[in-house]
Order: C-alpha cells, then sequence, then structure tokens
C-alpha cells in the first residue's frame, strides 16, 4: 500500500525518474528523450486522495501569537472580573513560561475594546477589527484552536511543520511534494514576510523542506530589486545577452547529451530555462503598478509601498491568480507582552484591511470557492496580565491551551464560529482541534488524506501530522 | 562459503522488490523479516502488540497470545494462530486487518517457513565478520585487486561486462574531485602522457593526492554534515558559537590518517582518557556541535535532555546506522531494540556538564602564542610576588596551571562541576535563569574538588543581590551532609557589588568545596545572588593586593583564548540519575535505568558504564556494524550511492545491499588488516578497475541496469555545494589554499543575514578570505549560506547522512548571477584573452581545455565563438545597459561564465 511510493523516496534516481521535482516540476521521459521537455508536473500523489474543495491556500501567518482576547474570542466575564486573580482551579497546574511563572499575581483582564456581532452569522468582533468584522460571513472561525508549545520558535516550527523540533518539512513543501505545481514559470510554495517588522525572528526554515528534497522548499520574494535570490543579471549584462549565452549552452549542453545520454543532462537545460523564464515572471508578478485604483483602495494605502502586509496580500492574489499553490505571508509584531492596548492597534491597522481585501478580492473574481484563506497565529495569549495591570495598560503572556483562526473559501464553511472556550477564555471548552487537526484538515481540503502524503525517511514513515491528526469535517462545507 | 549466506535481492524497475533464494531453507531476514514488517508490525511490532502478538522478539513471538492461543507452533503451520488468521475468510477474523491481504505465495512463505520450525536468524548487518574470500570471475585480466572480484563476480551473473578505462583526463580529474574535492591543475595533467595511464602512474597520483592537505579538508566537508558541525547554536536566536577548532581537529586527523578506531574514541569520550591532550578534548566538540536554546523563558533542563537525546541518535546513525530515534517513545516499530535499551544508552551521555547554558559551559581555552607569552611573564610577575606561587611556561599552560596561579579565588569558569548555575563568561556566577523567574525547582550546585583548608578561617563573596532571600550554604565532599557554612547574602546597603567575609574553623587536608545557592522564596529578584568570585581566606590575611592585580590581568589573558566548547564528565558528586522517559516525553520520569548497551548489538554480556568503554566497543571485533557502516560512507563518497542505499538505516527497514560480499569485505579488512587506515580503504577503492572505469553510457547497460547497481561503468554524479565553488575558484586561480582557522564570510545577498537581540553582522571578508574554500564558510543554521543551500547543503541541526541531489531552476541562477561565479568567469576570461593573443578561437579553445581539462571539438569552439562574437556585436549596438551598469561584461567572461555552467563542469563523470 504505502510501501511502493515510500520505496521511491529512498534514491536519488528514482526521484529523476519518477517524482516531480516541485520547482519547475519536471519529470524527463526515460532516457531516450532527445529534447529537454517539461513534460509531467504532477506531484508524488499523481492525483489527489479524493476531489479537492482547495486548488490553493494563502496562509496569513500573525507572527508573534496575536491576543484572541482582544479580536476574536469575546469573553465579558473578564470585564466583570477585570483585576481579580485568576481563580487556580482555572489555571489547574497549566505549564507557564519562564517568563511569568514566578509572578505572584495574575489578574485577569478585561478586553478594553468594544465587541459587536456582526452579520447575519452573528460572528462576536472586536472594534479592533472594522475591516475582517464586515466580511464575518465569509469566515469560519475556529476558537478552540490549542497546541503544545509555549514558546515561540517551537511554537511557530510546530504550527508550519507538525514538529516543534527543527528538521521536518514544512506544509507548503509537504503540498509541493504531494501535489506538484500548477505553472512552470513560478515555484509552487512561494513566502512573502512583511519587511521591516522586528519582533520573533523567522526563518527559513518554517518554509524549508525539511528532509525532502530541497526543490519542494518555499522560494521568498522580497520586495525591492532582486525578489529572488540570484534572480537578475549580473551587471552587464542584459537580457538579450543571457539569452544568447542560454541558446549557446543549449547547443552544447545537447552536443553533450549525444555523447552522454545521462537524462539529468536535459533536465539542467530544462531548469537553465524555466530559471530565465522566472527572470521574466517574477519581477512581472511584483509589479503591482497595473493594478487599478480601485484595488489599491480595497487593499488600502499601504498596498501602493512594496513589502507591506497590504502589498503582500494583493501579491498573494496575483499569485493565485498564476497558480502558485501554496503562498505564506508572515507578519511579525504580535507578541504583546507589555503596552498590548497600544501595540495590538498598531498591528490591526497594518492587517485588517488588506486581509478582509484579500478575501473581498478573491470572491470578487470568483476564486474564493477554490482558494483557502488562512488567519492565525501560533498560539493564543493569556486572560491575566503579564507584569503589572494599570488603568491604561498591560499585557498578555504566551497561551497554548486556546487561541483563535478564521479560514475563508476553499471549502471551509463560511458564517461559522467553530468551538468555544470557557467563560474564562483559558481552556477549550468544546469541540477542540488540536494543530495537527487543523493540518490534517487543511490537508483535506486540497484533496489530501493526511494520513497517505508520507515520506520515509531514516526508516520511519513521516507525515505532517505526525503520528495524529483527525479532519474537522464540521469546518468544511 | 559465505555466498550461501546471502542472497541476492534485484530491484527491478525499481519498486519491484523481488527476492529470490538460492536454498531450501527459508531465510528469515532475507524473507520473512520483510513480509512481516510489510504486512504485520504495524500492528503486530514495537509500537503496538495487538491481541497480545508481537513479532518483534522471538520471545514473544513463540509466546501464548491474549486469547491463550499460540500464534506461531514451530513445525506445526496448522496449528498456528497466525496462519489460520491469514487464511480466514471472515473479514472480521482475517488478517491483516488493515491493508492488503497476503498474496498466495507470502501465505505459503510463511507456512514452510514455520514448517521449518520458525527459526528467527540474526539480521545481516549484526552478524559477525568472517575472513572473506574473494570469487573468481571469468575475465581476469580485467580484476586489479579483490573489489573487482566480486564487482565482476556479480556483473557476469547478470551479463553485463565492464566499461573500458576512462581517459586520463577523466580518471585525474575524478581523482581529484574523490581525494580532495578540487579539480587538477592543468599543467599537472599534461605532463601526464595522452590516452589510458598505466596503473604504477595511477597510483602514483593517488598518492600525492593522499598526501595532499586538501585530502583532509575534503573528508572533513562530508563528515561535518554527519557531525552537524555549525558556526552558531541553532533554535531562536541562533548565537554564534566558536568551534572551529574542532573543525580543523577533523581536518587533521584525516590528513594524519588516524585510525577510525582512534578517531571514533577521541570524539566520544577524549576526556576520558587518561590525561587527555588539548586536541583529544577538542575532538569531543563532535558532540556538542548539539543546539543551544537561548531562547528567553526556556527551560534549560528540557534543551540540555534534547542535546543528549540528539547525541544518542546522532551516534547510532553515523556510527550504527540505527534509526534509534524510533525508540525514544515505544519499542522499536521494525528492529529488535526496547524501549528501556534507549534510555540504557542515554544514561552513557546524560552525565556531562553541558547544561544548555548560554555561555556553552564547558568549554576549552587555547592561546595563540602571543597571548601564550603574556601569560608566562604574568605568572613570573605573580611568581616574584609571593613565591608559594609556581612558575609556568608555555607548555604548562593549562587551566590546571591558572587555577593554581588565582588561588585562593575562585571563579565559574574554573569549578569542577556545577549544577544549575549560570556561568559566564567572565567567570561570574549566579543562581538565575535568564529571562526566566521560574526558579523554584531548581539546585544550583558549584564544586570544587581537592581545595586544602587547613587554616582557613574565611569565605569572602564578592557579590550582588536585590533582596535578602538568598543564601549560600558551603558543604564538604557530601551534598548530603550538613553545611559546614550558612551566609546569608543581604542587599548591599550601597545597591552594589560589595564583599562578604563569612568566617570559619579550619579543616584538615584536601576537600571537595560545595556551594549552594539557595533562593529562600523563589522570588526571581530577592533571592538571586550574583557573584563575580569567592576568596578563600587562610590566616585571617587576605590576598595581596599586588597579587590579586597581576591575576586580574592573568585571568583576562586566559579568558581571551579561543573557545572551544567540549563534553566533561560530571564529578560522582552531581551524577544524575537516568530515568526512562515515558512516551519519549521528558517530564514524565519512569523507571530508572543504568548504562547499557541494546542486547541484539551485544555478544557477550559486556559491561559498559561509561563513553569510553562505549566507544572502544563500537570499534571492538563484537561490533561489526560499525566498520561495516563506515566504509559504506566512504563508499558512497566515492561512488555517490552506497553499497547500502541507505547509509543512515542498517535495519531492516533499510534498502539491503546489492553487493553483501563486498561491503564485508570491505569492513573486514578495513578493521582487520588495513588497521582501520580510512586512506588505505580510500586507496583500495580508488585503485580498483571498476573505480576507474570511464562513465560512457550504451542503451543496453541502461536497459539491463538503468541505476548501474552492478557498476558496469561509472557514476555521473553532480559535485557537491562545496566542490561547485571551489572548483570555480580553483580554475579561474582565485582559490585561497589555506588550511583551517576561523569560519569566513564571503559575499553574500542583502538582506539574507537575519540576526536578533545581538549585533553581529555578516561582514564580508576582503580580498584573500573571500575565496576560502566552502567548507570554511561561515555556517549559521538558521540562516545558511543560501548558495550552498540552493545545492542542497543542509542547515547542519541534525546529523545528515546524505544529502540528496537535486537539479533545481535556482541553481542555474546561482552559478550564472552570483558574485562568486563572476568574478570567477571575470578571471578566467583575462586568462583567456591573454592565452589567446588576439586569437578568439585559441583563447577560447584555452579557456575550455583549463576548466574541462580536454581539448574542445571544433563545433564546440565554433559555437562559442559564436557567443563572444554577439557579446561583441551588443556591446557596439547598445551602448548604456541601464542606470546602475554603464558597461557591458567583457565579452571573454561572457563566454567563461557561460562554460563554467556546463553540465560537464558541474558533474564528475
Amino acid at each position: 500500500m504505502l510501501c511502493d511510493h515510500t520505496r521511491s523516496n529512498y534514491s536519488r534516481r528514482d526521484f529523476l525518474t519518477k517524482t516531480s521535482l516541485g520547482l519547475g516540476a519536471l519529470a524527463i521521459s526515460g532516457f531516450s528523450g532527445s529534447g529537454p521537455e517539461p513534460l509531467t508536473r504532477q506531484g508524488v500523489l499523481g492525483k489527489p486522495h479524493h476531489p479537492p474543495r482547495a486548488k490553493r491556500v494563502i496562509y496569513l501567518f500573525q507572527s508573534g501569537a496575536p491576543s484572541q482576547l482582544d479580536l476574536l474570542d469575546y469573553k465579558p466575564l473578564l470585564h466583570q472580573m477585570h483585576g481579580q486573580e485568576l481563580p487556580e482551579s482555572v489555571r489547574s497546574g497549566q505549564r507557564l513560561t519562564g517568563m511569568t511563572s514566578g509572578q505572584s499575581s495574575f489578574p485577569l483582564v478585561g478586553s478594553p475594546f468594544s465587541f459587536k456581532q456582526y452579520g447575519e452569522s452573528g460572528t462576536w468582533m472586536s472594534e479592533l477589527l472594522p475591516y475582517t468584522s464586515q466580511i464575518s460571513d465569509d469566515l469560519c472561525l475556529v476558537k478552540s484552536m490549542y497546541t503544545e508549545a509555549i514558546n515561540h520558535d517551537p511554537a511557530v516550527t510546530f504550527i508550519q511543520t507538525g514538529s516543534q523540533f527543527p528538521g521536518r518539512p514544512s506544509m507548503g513543501a509537504w503540498l509541493s511534494y504531494g501535489l506538484g505545481s500548477d505553472n512552470e514559470n513560478l515555484p509552487g510554495f512561494v513566502v512573502l514576510v512583511t519587511k521591516d517588522k522586528t519582533g520573533q525572528p523567522l526563518y527559513a526554515r518554517s518554509w524549508g523542506s525539511g528532509f525532502l528534497p530541497s526543490e519542494h522548499q518555499g522560494v521568498q520574494f522580497r520586495s525591492g530589486k532582486n525578489p529572488v535570490l540570484y534572480l537578475e543579471n549580473p551587471p552587464g549584462v542584459d537580457a538579450s545577452m543571457r539569452r544568447s549565452q542560454l541558446d549557446q549552452l543549449k547547443s552544447l549542453q545537447e552536443k553533450q547529451f549525444e555523447n552522454q545520454e545521462d537524462p539529468e543532462i536535459n533536465a539542467r537545460i530544462a531548469h537553465y530555462e524555466m530559471a530565465f523564464r522566472m527572470q521574466t515572471s517574477v519581477p512581472d508578478i511584483m509589479d503591482t503598478s497595473g493594478e487599478p485604483d480601485y484595488i489599491y483602495d480595497l487593499y488600502g494605502e499601504d498596498s501602493r509601498i512594496p513589502g507591506t502586509y497590504a502589498a503582500n496580500c494583493l501579491l498573494a492574489r496575483r499569485l493565485a491568480e498564476k497558480g502558485v499553490k501554496f503562498i505564506q505571508l508572515y507578519h511579525q509584531g504580535w507578541d504583546q507582552h507589555g503596552n498590548l492596548p497600544n501595540a495590538i492597534k498598531v498591528q490591526c491597522k497594518e492587517t485588517d484591511q488588506a486581509s478582509a481585501a484579500l478575501v473581498t478580492d478573491l470572491a470578487q473574481r470568483g476564486m474564493l470557492e477554490d482558494t483557502l484563506v488562512i488567519w492565525g497565529g501560533e498560539f493564543g495569549r493569556t486572560n491575566y496580565s503579564q507584569g503589572r495591570l494599570t488603568s491604561t495598560n498591560f499585557g498578555r503572556d504566551h497561551h497554548p491551551r486556546c487561541f483563535t483562526v478564521w479560514m475563508a473559501g476553499g471549502g471551509s464553511k463560511s458564517g461559522l464560529s467553530y468551538g468555544t472556550t470557557d467563560d474564562f477564555g483559558y481552556l477549550v471548552a468544546s469541540e477542540p482541534v488540536h494543530v495537527h487537526d487543523f493540518q490534517a484538515t487543511i490537508m483535506h481540503a486540497l484533496g489530501i488524506d493526511h494520513e497517505q502524503l508520507i515520506y520515509k525517511y531514516q526508516g520511519r514513515r513521516f507525515r505532517l501530522t505526525d503520528v495524529h491528526g483527525t479532519v474537522i469535517d464540521k469546518i468544511l462545507t | 562459503m559465505k555466498g550461501i549466506f546471502y542472497f541476492c535481492l534485484v530491484f527491478v524497475l525499481s519498486t519491484l522488490l523481488i527476492a529470490c533464494y538460492t536454498g531450501d531453507e527459508i531465510s528469515y531476514s532475507e524473507e520473512i523479516k520483510p513480509l512481516l514488517n510489510k504486512k504485520c508490525l504495524r500492528c503486530h511490532g514495537g509500537i503496538r502488540s495487538l491481541g497480545g502478538f508481537s513479532l518483534l522478539f522471538a520471545e514473544d513471538a513463540l509466546s501464548p497470545t491474549e486469547s491463550g492461543k499460540l500464534a506461531i507452533v514451530p513445525g506445526k503451520p496448522r496449528e498456528s494462530e497466525m496462519i489460520s488468521r491469514i487464511k480466514h475468510t471472515d473479514p472480521e477474523m482475517m488478517m491483516p486487518q488493515e491493508g492488503l491481504p497476503l498474496t498466495d505465495e507470502e501465505t505459503s512463505l510463511l507456512e514452510r517457513w514455520i514448517r521449518q520450525g520458525a527459526k528467527f536468524d540474526q539480521h545481516w548487518s549484526y552478524r559477525q565478520l568472517d575472513e572473506p574470500i574473494a570469487p573468481s570471475p571469468e575475465l581476469k585480466d580485467w580484476v586489479k585487486n579483490d573489489i573487482d572480484s566480486y564487482i565482476l563476480d556479480k556483473m557476469e551473473a547478470f551479463d553485463l561486462y565492464p566499461n573500458e578505462p576512462a581517459e586520463a583526463h577523466a580518471l585525474v580529474r575524478r581523482l581529484n574531485f574523490d581525494l580532495t574535492g578540487l579539480p587538477p591543475d592543468l599543467d599537472q595533467l599534461k605532463q601526464l602522457t595522452g590516452g589510458n595511464l598505466a596503473q604504477v602512474q595511477i597510483e602514483k597520483i593517488i598518492d600525492d593526492l593522499l598526501k595532499s592537505p586538501h585530502y583532509g579538508e575534503h573528508f572533513a566537508a562530508l563528515w561535518l554534515d554527519l557531525a552537524r558541525y555549525a558556526d552558531s547554536n541553532g533554535y531562536e536566536k541562533d548565537m554564534g558559537r566558536s568551534i572551529w577548532r574542532f573543525r580543523d581537529w577533523v581536518i587533521d586527523a584525516f590528513n594524519r590518517d588516524m585510525p577510525f578506531d582512534q578517531f571514533t574514541i577521541e570524539q566520544l569520550s577524549g576526556d576520558l582518557l587518561p590525561e587527555p591532550t588539548k586536541d583529544q578534548l577538542i575532538a569531543t566538540a563532535f558532540h556538542r556541535n548539539t543546539m543551544t536554546n537561548t531562547e528567553g523563558g526556556t527551560e534549560d533542563e528540557e534543551f540540555r535532555t534534547t542535546s543528549v537525546i540528539d547525541r544518542v541518535n546522532t551516534t547510532f546513525e553515523l556510527w550504527q546506522g540505527t534509526t534509534m530515534s524510533c525508540v525514544q517513545c515505544h519499542a522499536h516499530p521494525y528492529d529488535p531494540f526496547r524501549h528501556d535499551e534507549y534510555y540504557e544508552l542515554l544514561a552513557l551521555f546524560n552525565n556531562t556538564q553541558d547544561a544548555d547554558i548560554d555561555s556553552e559551559y564547558p568549554y576549552l581555552l587555547e592561546h595563540p602564542d602571543s597571548i601564550m607569552e603574556k601569560m608566562v611573564q604574568t605568572s613570573a610577575q605573580i611568581h616574584l610576588l609571593d613565591k608559594h606561587y609556581p612558575k609556568i611556561s608555555k607548555d604548562s599552560v593549562s587551566k590546571a596551571s591558572i587555577r593554581k596561579l588565582i588561588f585562593p579565588r575562585l571563579f565559574g569558569d574554573f569549578a569542577d562541576d556545577y549544577q544549575d548555575v549560570l556561568i559566564n563568561g567572565n567567570g561570574g556566577f549566579s543562581n538565575s535563569a535568564y529571562n526566566s523567574n521560574n526558579q523554584k525547582h531548581k539546585l544550583y550546585y558549584l564544586v570544587f574538588s581537592n581545595i586544602n583548608l587547613d587554616s582557613i578561617t574565611g569565605i569572602n563573596y564578592h557579590y550582588f543581590s536585590r533582596g535578602d532571600d538568598a543564601v549560600i550554604e558551603v558543604y564538604l565532599d557530601d551534598i548530603n551532609s550538613q553545611p559546614i557554612l550558612r551566609t546569608k547574602m543581604i542587599e548591599p546597603k550601597k545597591k552594589d557589588w560589595d564583599w562578604l567575609l563569612a568566617s570559619m574553623a579550619p579543616k584538615s587536608g584536601n576537600h571537595d568545596l560545595i556551594f549552594h545557592f539557595v533562593n529562600t522564596t523563589g522570588d526571581f529578584r530577592t533571592g538571586v545572588v550574583d557573584l563575580k568570585e569567592i576568596e578563600l581566606v587562610y590566616n585571617d590575611q587576605p590576598l595581596n593586593k599586588e597579587v590579586r592585580v597581576a591575576q586580574d590581568s592573568l585571568l583576562k589573558l586566559y579568558r581571551r583564548g579561543i573557545k572551544t566548547p567540549v563534553m566533561k564528565e560530571r564529578t560522582e558528586l552531581l551524577r544524575r540519575k537516568t530515568h526512562i522517559f515515558e512516551r519519549g516525553n521528558y517530564l514524565v520520569k519512569g523507571e530508572e535505568v543504568v548504562p547499557g548497551i541494546p542486547d541484539v548489538l551485544s555478544t557477550e554480556n559486556e559491561s559498559i558504564s561509561d563513553r569510553l568503554e562505549f566507544a572502544k566497543w563500537m570499534v571492538s571485533k563484537e561490533n561489526p556494524l560499525t566498520a561495516r557502516v563506515f566504509v559504506n560512507r566512504i563508499w558512497a563518497y566515492i561512488f555517490g550511492d552506497g553499497l547500502v542505499e541507505t547509509p543512515e538505516d542498517f535495519g531492516t527497514q533499510g534498502i539491503p545491499p546489492i553487493h553483501p560480499e563486498l561491503l564485508d569485505y570491505l569492513a573486514y579488512r578495513f578493521s582487520n588488516d588495513w588497521e582501520w587506515s580510512i586512506k588505505r580503504l580510500v586507496k583500495e577503492i580508488v585503485m580498483s578497475a571498476t573505480y576507474q572505469q570511464s562513465s560512457r553510457v550504451s542503451p543496453d547497460k541502461v536497459d539491463k541496469d538503468p541505476y548501474n547497481h552492478y557498476y558496469s561503468r561509472a557514476n555521473r554524479v553532480r559535485l557537491s555545494a562545496e566542490q561547485i565553488r571551489d572548483q570555480a575558484l580553483t580554475v579561474s586561480g582565485l582559490l585561497n589554499r589555506t588550511i583551517g582557522g576561523k569560519s569566513v564570510m564571503p559575499p553574500q545577498p542583502d538582506g539574507v543575514w537575519q540576526i536578533v537581540y545581538s549585533s553581529a553582522k555578516w561582514e564580508v571578508d576582503h580580498e584573500e578570505d573571500k575565496y576560502r574554500r566552502g567548507l570554511y564558510t561561515y555556517w549559521k543554521r538558521t540562516t545558511p549560506y543560501p548558495s550552498m543551500i540552493a545545492f542542497d547543503s543542509p542547515s547542519r541541526e541534525f546529523c545528515v547522512s546524505r544529502r540528496i541531489r537535486t537539479n533545481t531552476p535556482l541553481q542555474a541562477l546561482v552559478t550564472l548571477n552570483d558574485t562568486v561565479y563572476i568574478e570567477t568567469a571575470q578571471a578566467l576570461g583575462t586568462f583567456m584573452k591573454e592565452h589567446g593573443q588576439g586569437d578568439v578561437r585559441e583563447a577560447i579553445a584555452g579557456g575550455y581545455e583549463k576548466i574541462l581539462l580536454e581539448i574542445p571539438a571544433d563545433q564546440t569552439i565554433e559555437i562559442l565563438v559564436q557567443l563572444y562574437t554577439e557579446a561583441v556585436k551588443e556591446e557596439d549596438v547598445t551602448p548604456v545597459l541601464n542606470e546602475d551598469t554603464t558597461t557591458y561584461l567583457d565579452p571573454y567572461t561572457v563566454v567563461a561564465n557561460a562554460m563554467m555552467n556546463l553540465d560537464a563542469f558541474l558533474t564528475k563523470s
């Protein structure tokens, strides 16, 4: 059952002949082929396990962990008990980070931001999200997410790779491996990081390929002159010169292939061609100057400034249009241990409008149906204050026991708030969704059985969800 | 004869595994075990034993199951419940419950095996090595050494024949890459006569290459992936780590041809050797390449444990080809290792002093001559002030001798042992935890062994505290005794560093002095005490001021040494107990275990109680895995793939070897006749006719053996990330051949380097250091050098047994556009221009020959001349490129850049 394709994971030679090569995704048609024709572009699965609801994912990752209690998980009890101690019975021995574990007082904090119900669904949202609240009927909120990690680096690694420790492939890499790529001029897995944000570091391993072949790793597109590393021709070489170089190089390689029928030679020719196409296609995608004003208005003023979250949301839509399968945005700065009331406003201002605009834009283009948009961080934040609670200021520490994410489109159930937390916003009260369940569900939406997309490495069968994960059918249509 | 024991496994179309056996007796390990792994062990193995039935160990498999029935009755398949359940027609009863049913052939195989007595024999890789007898193939003339006999014997059986010998230039290029990682020099090659080389000429070339200092660099580059060597410590902050002395130790060990048994013992347990040298201590940095988590609020014990687990897993992957990481949480799903055996191994590694603290203590300091001289001078000064202090010479500078010179002052970085205490780079120490206010469960100890306490009268603490809740207790020789001194570290009045003298009565003789820093309230502010030093006071006489000043300068010099984290065993006083972690969770401790090795690997009841005994066992005759696994690695480095294609897994889930007799032959000779000499092993392989064949591919051979499992031709293998860089630098004449030293920072694109909480920068080294070999590039785990990552180099967070070679568009972008490849093309372009003296064809032919070592065909020259002409034309037609660039790249550089992207250039063939 598994053995056939897991066996193929073993050897380099199998890779070259049998599986796709994600980026470029070329499978060469055996030894006797004469030219470097890119033939199939499929992943190891060939076809999905079941009909997919989503063809692609845009994951708006809010790095640092936004406070669910101030944005999406309304807790009136915290207002009533504002300033009172978190009852020991609620805390129930939960592990704390080293940063608050020695704190002697845990005063509860009601959110200073007002909450209202929005849309026909009556979804509760805070005043910090004036745009997102307008699309509440398109969203599926999961309020009962929980994780195992308590510090950023392990938690981000966990939600992106299914393991707290580095070394496993990220979700996008798994998809590239399983499903291949739909565009021969662009990578199948693209990463966009908001520029000039500070806070917890973000590392390439979050979009790395782990033990999967490196072509499945996410390719970061940067704002500025050189959007992909080494994309730009060196000074003194223009496009036509590069073309001449590649043409002559190709003639020489073909000549070599005649003597030495190694299929890797043809693969190399094809990859040089794709590299050349990327030199045009990537700057084309990055150049949003052709977008009409109403689009900029929709995404907000920031979207005119390359490298902002808003500009990246717009780019995400453009990449989705070109068939890129997994587009991952990262926006840092949500780690509000102190000064939460002010800092969270800034974060929301940077992200709220563009996140909502992306959903609206996709819907208007008829793409929301098969594009799964996900918004969320790596864990939640505490209902009590880290440090002193004053009339104007407080902070919230890391909280793995519950947090909220939202999804839109791609087979997610719109207008739904799934799962609940207790009145203190401390523990999941009903319908818990573990990170592995969430990952299993995303893969399910893409037509993948998370238990069947497997890679054998060091004698073990690995998968994104480790040995866990249950698909949450109720959040899918 | 050996052949009887082995059965050949042939892969047809790479996915179909056909096992054909040559004897009547069914082999458990070759035929039954793979079938059980595939169909049964998911539910009846190391993770689950449903129905009380597990097939992992013979004794379990033959015991009654939960139902009381016997699943396997040797000799009686009809009475065996296993067979009746497999044959059952009721889907509720039929096995396996999950997955495809067994085929009739598979069922009958199991029946025959049970009828023959259901014998569980040993897995091939655990079997002892016997004196090998090479086969005698027909085509004797081709055979150059025993390797060829084994290879040819199989080749003939499959109706294949060897290729002709490789041409001189191809063979010399291949040898240079395989032995030194660098391409040969064209002039050197030209001195050889054309056509094929005689074996004596080849041997001379090989011997010269084995003597080259670049040999060690090349093999070190391979070893460093296994050792997970990096210049940063990983996780969130990924701060710089000074551990390059270990890299240089590896280079040197390979160059000196340190026998592999010694190489093993020194890296795993050099610190436990009698009177270890500095080099032997540096060797132990092998296991200090684990990551250190300095993220605020993380629990040091959690990540210390993670490191110890990594040490067990790495040791087993590297030396034993065993996926021990599976056994962390439960018994191995497929191989015969029990859960508790994992923790017996862990116990061997669980008693080193390193504890995930930021300063990476304990470390070794080494001093350049200039500092060493000043230290000797300062020691003389101290001696002059007080004759009790010894004078030291350059040879006797050591931690121990410095400790004598700074006595009676005690510093954290001179402690013999410690627990939980944070020790900083200046020797200061404290019972705090960085960015963590959780102090309650910790026991902070600092131990100084063997201190003379005759006429001691007090202990003077140089300290700072922010409250009155810290107490320092002093114990003698036993942490469970009564403290001899208890001092409350009250907040200094001036709210600054202060001294506090605690008087005590003299004790006779030498003792271990144990300081215990107690946080009486658990408060992370008021219960913390920071110390700069502790001064022992004798005869109520404080230390002479001038001595103190001289000591301070000595300490300053000493601490300026080159730092290398090393392994150091805990003292008996603070020995850790090791428990099983239930389901692999370090917080859930099960039974206590004592050190030991897994039953399946031990022949007699060896008693192994520490790392040194363990390392010696690994390279003993009792352990044939070590030699098998290592010779396979060397084979893989040279041929591109191992005789066992899964060098990381020699267990039942790995791919069994197609040439088991050859593997055993090499392993036997290597560990016996060749006395673990790696150079000898390498030489044997490259001296073989098998190795020296041409890589020409014919349709017939592709048809019969697409993956070249039978070695009837040489493999074409893309060069590694390091080699691609090194080759470009070499052929263009830019390579800086300096061996060793601190890692360097060649140019990389802007915006790649990410740092947090630190001002460290990627500062591009200038001129000569820009062009060092790839293995010297600063290796930052979270943001590794991007052009090398593109060519599949790993991030080195964990042991990597083999890099998967890929072929991607990003690689094309690197070698076409990266600065270093433009600079090397420019240098080559300049060479071509000079070489041609105005003759374009001559220039191009010269450049081509320089990098590919063969004279180009006319047609090749034509194509490149055409490119040259186009480049010249372009320059004439379009005067300005864009706002950044005013001149076109020189046409020769354009041509050189293209040539350096040829498949033939990037591939070893």
